[in-house]
């Protein structure tokens, strides 16, 4: 496998400050196969096709997006749950795109991952207490006779009651086993949480209540997290920085502020004006971009900027033809876009008055 | 007034269950008015969808106690034999589910299903109802309609999936529309293309839209009225701007700041609703919302309160005073959106 980069990498955000997870033109396709006895491959899922991200210690990177922008791909690849196709994952400096067995377990310590279904992600069979206990059965950080105490110590502090420790996951409810999940990864102590739409089948109520929790525990143990979430109001509640992914690829990287306040890539502005609003002074007026189609199919990606044949701005041919670069637009704002969209473009009208 | 298209009255549904009776829905009454469009909001669990299950006729005597009176068009269809209530269910009032993946046959095309259901209900050949099928589908904004009618669900995308759910519903011209949480499994992009069909199908076939929903995000551009559910009953109803800019109730209140804004200067903190959704089958005493009511008095944990009008249409179910609730609004809630 080749790991080297062909294309010219654009300048890195913020560059200069020590990163705790850097990603290097890391691509990861799948393959799409045809025949019953002899498959041959007819193509590739090109889910991640290109990102180059640093996450900083400490940070909240909110990553967003639709259905099928490769966020979830890019996450697991993070993750080392599955394997790039190019490019170099670097974590704390390490060179970690190829670790194996032993230094690869060593390593899971470090990073954890909070699931979107908290139903699907919990074992049935087991007890809560088994299930957040099992990292310590895996890595041996903490005695036997000492994991009931550990597990206990980690529940109340994700809310949960710790006489609950023999409880199955069917007795609980979605924020509490969301709870479990948070516990869980917190288990080890990693330093960094990759969050997988952590809220997104929660009521709006609970789902405040799991934002708040995170919020306190990364100030408590200093955690970096990943934050992955379809939703921008989500995502600008909880981030540092915010990458828009679009077909594979970063389309535009800033603080949370700063995106809402002026997008600079047409695909932002459309993802925020589609944001719901809960109050309909401001829901009217406001001025909506509503993004024609589906996103396109990932096997054979558009030509030139993926994003052309549903953006309200393209201009021919350089879009269709040009694949643009992630360049800087102000300090720290980065948008890969020809034709970006204007200063104080807001898309959501000052209320009336 | 005119006489309401749908009129629920003292509505009751329990499931009997071996744990004990769920009490679903406990006592709710409301009406929709031709061409309006009502946001039902609540969590999981507060009777929103059942009720409307029960309106349309998919729960029924045979899996729950359901009293009180469901009239629509003046017909009590809680009483009607199912043949009849067949004819009106799907032609005259229809729905669409929230999970677009699930509510449409994998083995059929969907041109198919949707022509299916037009000669359930119309004296028409296989032919015509493929054309008004197609049709339909290119209504709801679907490219390329005649290609696509014959097509499997698993070809479609859950924005598309959801779109030929709504030619389906509304293929015989339906004078309501209930959509039980259109848009929870969609996009946020997809969301607002869905929302605002809705909305535009709604003029065109000028019917009236019940909008089901956990949040009131989704609400706030589409709907005239709305009412907020918890445990089983209406907590608040009014019209959108009583429920935006003067809500009267502790658990709306609650709801509101729940929600993370964009537009907030700083990443200010949530303030959740503490606790969870109570037992349908141990609801608790007096307002089922003092659990977890940071308002509470001493008389809410022994009377239920009464949904009182406050100003003519504008009614909550809360023992505060209108003073307190005024006050609390302006100063706790309006404050931090």
């Amino acid at each position: 496998m080749s790991v080297e980069v062909t294309e010219q990498s654009p300048p890195r955000p913020d560059a200069g400050k020590q990163p705790l997870v850097r990603l290097s033109g890391v691509k990861k396709f799948f393959p799409v196969t045809q025949g019953i006895l002899f498959q041959h491959r007819i193509g590739d899922v090109h889910a991640v096709d290109g990102v180059d991200l640093d996450v900083y210690p400490g940070e909240t990177l909110g990553l967003v997006g639709e259905t099928g922008c490769g966020k979830s791909t890019l996450a697991r690849v993070i993750m080392r749950l599955y394997d790039s196709t190019a490019g170099t994952i670097e974590f704390q400096g390490r060179d970690v795109t190829h670790l194996k067995g032993k230094e690869l377990r060593a390593l899971r310590s470090d990073m954890q991952m909070i699931f979107q279904d908290p139903y699907a992600s919990l074992n049935p069979r087991k007890t809560i207490g088994s299930i957040i206990g099992a990292p310590y059965l895996l890595h041996k950080t903490v005695a036997k006779d000492k994991i009931k105490p550990t597990v206990q110590e980690l529940m109340e502090l994700v809310g949960l009651n710790p006489e609950h420790y023999n409880r199955f996951p069917h007795e609980f409810s979605g924020g509490q086993r969301q709870r479990i999940g948070v516990a869980r990864a917190l288990a080890l102590k990693p330093k960094l949480i990759v969050c997988d739409e952590p809220v997104s089948a929660l009521d709006v109520s609970i789902q405040a209540q799991i934002l708040n929790l995170l919020e306190d525990l990364q100030a408590e143990f200093k955690l970096t997290y990943v934050f992955i979430a379809h939703d921008l109001s989500v995502v600008k509640h909880v981030s540092d920085r915010i990458a828009v992914m679009y077909l594979g690829k970063i389309v535009e990287m800033t603080t949370g502020g700063t995106l809402y306040e002026n997008p600079k890539h047409p695909y932002s502005g459309a993802l925020l004006s589609a944001v719901p609003i809960a109050d309909p002074e401001l829901a009217r007026a406001r001025r909506r971009i509503i993004l024609e189609g589906d996103v396109p199919s990932p096997i054979d990606p558009p030509s030139g900027c993926r994003f052309h044949p549903r953006c309200p701005q393209a201009q021919f041919p350089r879009c269709s033809a040009e694949e643009p670069q992630l360049l800087p637009q102000h300090p720290g704002q980065f948008a890969a876009c020809h034709f970006p969209l204007e200063d104080r473009a807001t898309v959501v009208g000052d209320t009336p008055a | 007034m005119p006489q309401p298209l749908l009129e629920v009255e003292d509505l009751t549904v329990h499931f009997p269950t071996e744990d004990g009776l769920v009490k679903a829905v406990d006592g709710i009454s409301f009406s929709i008015q031709q061409g309006e469009t009502l946001g039902i909001v609540g969590e999981s669990g507060s009777g929103k969808s059942v009720s409307f299950l029960t309106v349309m006729g998919l729960v029924n005597q045979k899996q729950a106690h359901i009293t009180g009176s469901v009239r629509f068009q003046g017909q009590d269809l809680l009483t009607i034999p199912a043949e009849e209530l067949r004819t009106i269910r799907g032609a005259k009032m229809s729905m669409i589910f929230q999970d677009p993946m699930t509510s449409l046959h994998p083995f059929y095309k969907v041109g198919q299903q949707i022509a299916e259901a037009i000669r359930t209900h119309q004296p028409v050949g296989k032919a015509e109802a493929w054309d008004q099928a197609v049709d339909m589908l290119g209504r709801v904004g679907i490219p390329r309609p005649e290609e696509r009618a014959k097509q499997y669900p698993h070809e479609f995308s859950g924005g598309m999936r959801q779109r030929a759910m709504i030619a389906m519903a509304l293929s015989l011209n339906p004078d309501l529309l209930i959509a039980d949480e259109p848009t929870t499994a969609l996009d946020v992009t997809v969301q607002a293309q869905i929302l605002d069909l809705i909305d535009r199908l709604k003029s065109e076939f000028n019917a009236a839209v019940a909008i089901i929903t956990h949040d009131l995000g989704v609400v706030a551009e589409h709907c005239d009225n709305i009412q907020v559910m918890y445990a089983g009953r209406i907590v608040e109803a009014g019209d959108t701007n009583d429920i935006y800019y003067k809500s009267h109730h502790p658990y709306t209140w609650g709801l509101l700041r729940s929600i993370p804004r964009l537009d907030s200067a700083t990443n200010e903190r949530l303030k959740p609703i503490q606790g969870s959704p109570p037992s349908l089958i141990n609801v608790p005493s007096g307002c089922p919302f003092h659990p977890r009511c940071p308002y509470v008095m001493d008389v809410c944990k022994v009377e239920r309160p009464p949904l009182n009008p406050a100003d003519g249409h504008h009614a909550s179910a809360c023992h505060l005073t209108l003073t307190d609730k005024q006050r609390i609004f302006s100063e706790e809630v309006l404050v931090h959106r």
